[in-house]
């Protein structure tokens, strides 16, 4: 009964959940700091239930469409509207399915490791409210049918972040991160939503099916596609638009990274959704798909030379997370590059888009893991330069496994999720480019090295006299990275099954256009 | 730091207006250009105006960042609750569920040209109240922020 209730509403539930509880929290916060934890917890765990309940029946019985404001939800087009979608409607294909299950898990995980993290900061009721309003930023992103609806959670997710990543004021450094990133965000947002305007002016309509179905490819049109995706690949970090991630991925409170990973993903998502759903069949494929390559490559590479030389731990993975993102940009724009050649599309190009899309889920898990371990240490040692550290694998025995588990995925090697991922790309895109391939290769090697300085710097040698007081990671802490480096070993040791359950049916629907607009406007 | 007295006086007759003028434009938010934002912030810039008259110290002790916290709060939840009972009712979420009940503002609108009854809209009111709320709460709290920042100097 309420599972059934639950079921037709979760596209609505997976919002108005977590933003009531997000603006209860100052009042809850009003009877304690304990009632204010688990308020927050059991909130977020309601979210991530809604959301896996959401994904499961969508990977069953294929694309959801919710109409908000409307009697019925499942109607898109009401009777007098001349057959256009006038509502707002979330369309929740098996890619925004797949991008919710990446949210519920990583947004639990983060919460609960948050706890510990930030025990021994002021101001939590607002932390905790602008958390849960960053998991209702980018759960609508991914799941909203409708491009203004999109800006409307893109500007939530930026302003929710902007203010997190400020939230340890640090003598303002933080701040002038904080700043930067809310600046970077809006200048993205105008694009977007100049972009948008540009569509509504020719289309009459905001909906992506309606835009989608009716799209010539005007001059106009090609306009707002530049505008579009290079402000979402800028909030998605690729490069040459990376430079405001280092600041604010390593000023962030460590808990607050590992969700500004998931965001930036969500950015991501919106670049695909862009190409593939939006202008698809009018794109030159050939043309975008290397485009998009070529940043996905310039991504691996500069981000990986600029990670070689960083001495701050956090900011180092930051820069990793730049280079991570160009596989995923590499395997979708090889996938894009070959989507008008069924032959080719069918022989690699859908393995190439699969591994991309995988690599989003693995690199949300594992950069996750990484960036809470450098928490932890910085947490319990207060101290984040490489120079500075030594010797903790004497005193953070769990921490250090968790380290070795997210180092050795990131860097794709047997049998963690990474490799997994990697293998999917370097096959296809060997067969579409041998070169690609073996850049991406290099990358790999470079990752494990830079990762494997950062092992020895921090965990290997003597114990330290001034870390001699220095304690395991509290136990929420090591809970929360627990489940991150639980799913980084599970999709290591059964890739397939993960492939076939949720990353093949989303790379089918993002290779599918057609079936996302009949989704919103029936019929063909 | 007070204002002379005529400041004092004229902020006293005016600010009855602004509340009134502010409510105005919050409930006539579904027929006339405005809404919940715009008529919230009318009636911070009443407080603003009290600030100006009676000096920082003197209205804060009145109107306290707790007491504005609740307000903003209190705002949003109403926002949406009135959202979420349509869930309750078996509708889709946001549905109108007050529109051409007969109820408060459940009047079917009219057809064709007309000067436009309040009593219309259904939940659209109803959330531009709410929406009212939330920014007469954190506009007046931003301000009084800002202003506690400058007090020393003062």
């Amino acid at each position: 009964m309420i599972g059934d209730f639950v079921i037709q509403h979760a596209p609505a539930l997976l919002i108005a959940v977590p933003m009531l509880a997000a603006f209860a929290t100052p009042l809850v916060g009003r009877l304690g700091g304990a009632a204010r934890n688990a308020w927050v917890l059991a909130a977020m765990a309601a979210t991530s239930v809604i959301g896996v309940m959401l994904a499961y029946d969508v990977y069953t019985t294929g694309t959801l469409i919710y109409t908000f404001g409307a009697a019925a939800p499942d109607a898109a087009v009401p009777m007098d509207s001349g057959g256009i979608p006038v509502r707002i409607i979330f369309t929740v294909d098996a890619m925004s399915a797949f991008m919710v299950i990446i949210t519920a898990i990583s947004g639990f995980a983060v919460l609960l490791y948050s706890m510990a993290s930030e025990s021994r900061a002021s101001g939590r009721d607002g932390f905790y409210a602008l958390y849960l309003l960053l998991i209702v930023g980018i759960l609508g992103m991914v799941c909203t049918g409708d491009l203004f609806n999109f800006f409307v959670f893109l500007e939530i997710a930026s302003l929710a972040g902007a203010a997190l990543v400020a939230f340890r004021i640090d003598k303002g450094v933080a701040v002038e991160a904080g700043l930067k990133y809310a600046v970077i965000s809006t200048i993205g947002g105008l694009f977007i939503l100049f972009a948008i305007a540009l569509l509504y002016g020719q289309y009459d309509a905001l909906n992506i099916a309606v835009i989608a179905s009716r799209m010539q490819f005007t001059v106009l049109d090609e306009i707002a596609l530049v505008l579009l995706l290079s402000a979402l690949a800028m909030k998605a970090g690729a490069v040459p638009m990376h430079f405001w991630t280092p600041d604010a991925y390593s000023m962030a409170p460590s808990s607050i990274t590992a969700l500004l990973v998931v965001a930036s993903q969500a950015s991501l998502y919106g670049v695909f959704r862009v190409v593939f759903t939006l202008y698809s069949v009018t794109l030159d494929y050939a043309v975008i798909g290397w485009i998009v390559i070529v940043l996905g490559v310039l991504s691996m590479f500069v981000g990986v030379t600029m990670a070689l030389v960083q001495k701050d731990v956090k900011r180092l993975m930051a820069y990793h997370a730049v280079s991570q993102t160009g596989y995923m940009l590499l395997g979708l724009g090889v996938g894009l590059a070959v989507l008008g050649q069924p032959a080719a599309l069918e022989s690699f190009g859908l393995v190439a888009m699969e591994g991309g899309i995988f690599h989003i889920i693995n690199h949300a898990m594992y950069k996750g893991l990484l960036f809470l371990t450098a928490g932890a240490i910085i947490y319990r040692t207060g101290a984040r330069s490489l120079d500075k550290l030594g010797g903790l694998g004497h005193s953070m025995k769990w921490t250090m496994v968790f380290f070795i588990i997210g180092a050795l995925a990131i860097a794709g090697v047997p049998p963690f999720n990474g490799f997994a991922s990697k293998l999917l790309i370097y096959e296809s895109v060997f067969l579409f480019n041998p070169i690609l391939s073996i850049i991406a290769m290099v990358v790999s090697i470079l990752t494990l090295a830079s990762f494997v300085k950062v092992f020895h710097a921090i965990f290997m040698g003597p114990r330290q006299p001034e870390y001699a007081e220095v304690e395991e990671a509290p136990v929420p802490m090591l809970i929360g990275m627990g489940v991150l480096a639980a799913v980084v070993i599970a999709f290591g040791f059964a890739p397939q099954l993960v492939v076939d359950a949720i990353v093949a049916p989303a790379a089918a629907a993002l290779a599918n256009q057609g079936s996302y607009i009949a989704a919103v406007l029936g019929g063909v | 730091m007070r204002m002379s007295k005529v400041v004092r006086t004229a902020a006293d007759i005016l600010f009855p207006f602004v509340l009134i003028f502010g409510f105005y434009i919050v409930v006539h938010g579904h027929l006339t250009p405005g809404g919940g934002f715009q008529g919230g912030a009318v009636i911070a810039t009443a407080i603003v105006l009290l600030i100006a008259a009676y000096g920082y110290d003197a209205i804060a002790r009145r109107i306290t960042k707790d007491a504005l916290r609740n307000t903003e709060a209190l705002g949003l939840i109403a926002f949406i609750a009135t959202a979420l009972v349509a869930l309750a009712l078996g509708a889709g979420f946001f549905y109108n569920w007050l529109a051409g009940t007969g109820l408060l503002f459940g009047m079917p609108v009219g057809f064709g040209p007309n000067p436009g009854d309040l009593n219309t809209g259904g939940t659209i009111p109803l959330m531009n109240l709410a929406v009212g709320i939330e920014v007469l709460g954190a506009l007046s709290l931003i301000v009084l922020y800002m202003l506690s920042g400058t007090q020393e100097a003062a």
